[in-house]
């Protein structure tokens, strides 16, 4: 319950803003870290329009639309959750954030599936690629980058789910109160972070040409 | 870092215009509006974006300089699109050089 | 004698605990810049080792000392040591963590657990690259270019790259922790405009590791994805673009190079005030100098691809922001001038290292320009020119500045004076080493002769000879310091506070300073660099 303030550190204000800024920066590094696939699955889409198209319908919107979906909610259990830690109601707290990571691990479950389906499929870039429609290689290509991106999106989810389970034990060890909740707010940030990546991921893979 | 409490009656209403304009996405993308379906794509994830930062990250009670630290990535991402896009769309505009004549 | 007592009885960063685990744990941003020290000048050292083999090579026209992939193996290694493992870290690691809180009058950084594990990830990142060294190098030169880099290189490419990948880290951290540190922890009084030149150098280079090193971080990753599960990314076989490669790629490491320059441009700020005792001629121009050259440096990186393919209108583009981003390096150095210009001069060897920085990253600089002008790129890019100009700025200019920031802060750093006389040697000999290593390959690209060649046709041997004795000048003169700044820590005279009579928090500090920095907080009242012109303050 006590309020740890670093020796570096004036007052906990100043300790508060530092870390707030420091999680920012870098979630900017991600923006940019992830911006990097987001750039070269553009430039892709634009020299190969029909293939992206082509290759985009054989992903399962149904799937894709309901795990945004259940981001979305988990995006707001983590705001409840943060909200509780700031009224110091420790049980709720738990709560949400439990729920928030549960939903994590639902996304992730739907995530495989969809990998799963994929494999079955054929359509794993790689020696045992097998493609009906014309053009191949670029069909490849996006696979690759739907591949590359979601994993890496999944990795981040997997991290953020470790990080609720770690704030979770610590909640209910009564490390935070009303007054010290910062780690619990810093991990909201990346979890609603991770959010927007899939918002922006969603309809830019799942969405290309669907109105034929 | 927030001293103010956003009431959860916000959250919920940022929530339902998420999962509305989710519908609206899906919807769109199956409508044929040529170039605009990526724009309208990219546009209404910027929205849902923009409100998770703004309400659920509490960006909208924080003080002026996070909000440089938020939009910089934005900005400095905005940057690599537009000159490497800029080259690839303009790499059809000049024709490339005539041989001279012998 | 008494001042010798004086050191062992008084408590300071480095005797205040002993053994291993209180270095290797340390939170003390001071520690943790010693530690940096060790571990860049042996990666310093080792790049040097690499280089020395090159020029060997390149004594004689035949490739006879090595084979063709050796010798490509050797300056890809060069490359990759000496700018992931030294040139990035270098100043901010080293000067840049010990000075940075205490000139902000700070007690520490914002996070000084992250600059520990900042330390470890450049370590780690070593590590690999050694592992990718030793297993056989790599020969695809430090740039990756795809697809040699991730289909047909038979090299350590993917040891190599996680290698810089986790370095990467390394440098993204310490760049997190100064923004914030800057931002938040200045003491009472410091406003921003009575920043030292330091921190707002340092503050942009932060701007450039933070936005700029996760896309090469992402873009090297796929390089190895695309090496493991052999799938094509850019590999035009499959469809994929070799240009978007070099896109992603010089995105980063074209501002990169702007962290390889501006940390020096601070230090040369503090050395040029300091030692010519005068306060700096346009403040704000050289701190919005620093900004503008982080930003727009960002919009420049398709000089590096003129002859790659890209279209004419973006190398148009990127050739007239490469023009602008010119600018704001020639405000710095026009100010660095009019500082000098009666003031009260002592040819210390910082101020020779500074001086030698002025002159050297002017030449580097302006030959920059030659290669921004599309119409000459063409005929020498590829060749010694492009060599020359970036190791005018990287070595001429930025290991000058390291070595003037390490002989001017020695004093604080470590309680003790180098020795002034071997100093002034030293510098000498690095200044006339380095002109002749580098100048003539200059006339070298000029002349055609193509980088990356371990054979070159014979009437260019007469230059490659003066460049490898150059080279070996160059070598003596880097050696030099290593000893006789050990020699100090035992035989050097103890330093007072403030030997050069400077302005600046850290000489308000005991030298070396205690562990908490100030006894008080201090409040600061002053501009920066307030010095009397026409006098030295006695110390």
């Amino acid at each position: 319950m006590s309020l740890i303030v670093e020796h570096q550190f004036d007052d906990y204000e100043q300790q508060q803003q530092a870390t707030t800024l420091g999680m920012w920066g870098f979630l900017a590094t991600e923006v940019l870290f992830f911006g990097g696939m987001f750039l070269g699955y553009t430039v892709y889409r634009l020299l190969y329009h029909a293939p992206f198209g082509e290759a985009s319908r054989h992903l399962d919107v149904v799937l894709g639309a309901v795990n945004t979906g259940v981001l979305l909610c988990s995006s707001l259990t983590m705001a409840l959750g943060v909200h509780e830690a700031q009224e110091g109601n420790r049980r709720m707290v738990m709560l949400f954030l439990a729920i928030t990571a549960a939903l994590g691990m639902i996304f992730l479950g739907i995530k495989f599936f969809e990998y799963y389906q994929k494999f079955e499929e054929h359509l794993i870039p790689g020696p045992h690629f097998m493609w009906n429609g014309a053009d191949a290689r670029h069909a490849s290509l996006f696979f690759i980058f739907y591949f590359v991106m979601t994993g890496m999106h999944a990795l981040h989810m997997v991290i953020g789910i470790g990080l609720m389970a770690i704030l979770v034990f610590l909640t209910w060890r009564g490390k935070f109160s009303s007054v010290y909740f910062a780690p619990i707010e810093l991990g909201g940030l990346y979890w609603h972070f991770v959010d927007i990546v899939w918002v922006f991921l969603f309809p830019l893979l799942y969405l290309v040409e669907r109105s034929r | 870092m927030t001293e103010t409490i956003v009431p959860k009656k916000i959250y919920f209403r940022v929530w339902g215009t998420l999962l509305i304009l989710l519908a609206v996405t899906v919807g769109v993308a199956y409508i044929h509006l040529g170039w605009f379906n990526p724009a309208a794509a990219v546009g209404i994830a910027g929205i849902k974006a923009l409100i998770i930062i703004l309400y659920f990250m509490h960006v909208r009670y924080s003080p002026k300089v996070l909000w440089v630290f938020v939009s910089a990535g934005f900005v400095w991402l905005g940057m690599l699109f537009l000159w490497t896009l800029g080259d690839y769309l303009t790499r059809s505009y000049l024709p490339p050089p005539t041989i001279w004549p012998q | 004698m008494s001042t010798q007592l004086a050191i062992f009885t008084r408590e300071h960063y480095l005797n205040v605990s002993y053994g291993w685990k209180s270095w290797l744990f340390t939170r003390d941003h001071k520690r943790i810049a010693l530690l940096f020290l060790m571990t860049i000048t042996f990666f310093f050292f080792l790049g040097g080792a690499f280089a020395t083999m090159v020029r060997l090579e390149l004594m004689t026209p035949q490739g006879d000392l090595f084979q063709a992939q050796t010798y490509n193996k050797l300056f890809s290694m060069h490359g990759i040591v000496m700018i992931f493992l030294f040139l990035i870290p270098s100043i901010p690691a080293v000067l840049g963590n010990f000075l940075v809180p205490i000139m902000i009058g700070a007690r520490d950084l914002a996070f000084p657990r992250l600059n520990l594990l900042s330390w470890y990830l450049l370590v780690i990142g070593g590590v690999f690259t050694l592992w990718a060294i030793v297993a056989g190098g790599v020969d695809t030169g430090w740039t990756f270019y795809t697809p040699y880099s991730s289909l047909f290189s038979n090299t350590n490419v993917v040891l190599a790259v996680i290698g810089i990948f986790i370095s990467g880290f390394s440098s993204i951290l310490t760049g997190l922790n100064f923004i914030v540190t800057i931002h938040q922890m200045r003491a009472p009084g410091m406003t921003w405009f009575r920043l030292p030149l330091f921190i707002w150098s340092h503050y942009a280079t932060a701007i450039i590791q933070v936005l700029g090193t996760p896309v090469v971080a992402i873009t090297l990753l796929l390089v190895a994805v695309e090496r493991v599960w052999r799938v094509g990314i850019f590999d035009p076989a499959l469809g994929g673009d070799p240009i978007l490669f070099q896109h992603l790629f010089w995105f980063y490491s074209h501002p990169a190079v702007y962290i390889m320059i501006l940390p020096g441009m601070g230090v040369v700020s503090e050395l040029i005030t300091t030692h010519s005792h005068k306060q700096i001629f346009g403040y704000t121009f050289v701190a919005f100098s620093s900004l503008a050259i982080a930003i727009i440096g960002f919009a420049v990186w398709g000089h590096h691809m003129f002859v790659a393919g890209q279209s004419q209108y973006a190398s148009l583009m990127f050739s007239i922001l490469s023009f602008l981003v010119a600018i704001p390096s020639a405000i710095k150095v026009f100010n660095w001038t009019a500082t000098l210009y009666k003031g009260s001069i002592s040819y210390s060897a910082p101020m020779l290292y500074a001086l030698g920085f002025i002159g050297l990253f002017t030449i580097g600089g302006l030959t920059g320009l030659f290669l921004a002008t599309t119409a000459v790129d063409l005929h020498v890019t590829d060749t010694y020119f492009v060599v020359a100009h970036f190791h005018y700025i990287m070595v001429g200019g930025m290991v000058m500045a390291y070595l003037g920031g390490i002989h001017h802060w020695w004093p604080k750093i470590s309680g003790k004076m180098y020795p002034e006389g071997w100093a002034r040697l030293a510098a000498l000999i690095v200044f006339i080493g380095f002109n002749l290593t580098f100048f003539p390959q200059f006339v070298l690209g000029y002349l055609g002769m193509p980088r990356r060649y371990y054979a070159y046709a014979d009437e260019f041997q007469v230059l490659n000879v003066m460049s490898t004795a150059g080279a070996s000048i160059l070598a003596v003169g880097y050696v030099l310091p290593m000893v006789y700044l050990i020699w100090s820590l035992r035989y050097g005279e103890s330093a007072s506070a403030n030997p050069w009579g400077a302005t600046g928090l850290e000489w308000q500090i005991p030298s070396p300073p205690p562990t908490e920095n100030f006894e008080e907080t201090p409040i600061v009242e002053e501009p920066a660099y307030n010095y009397e012109s026409y006098s030295r303050a006695s110390v």
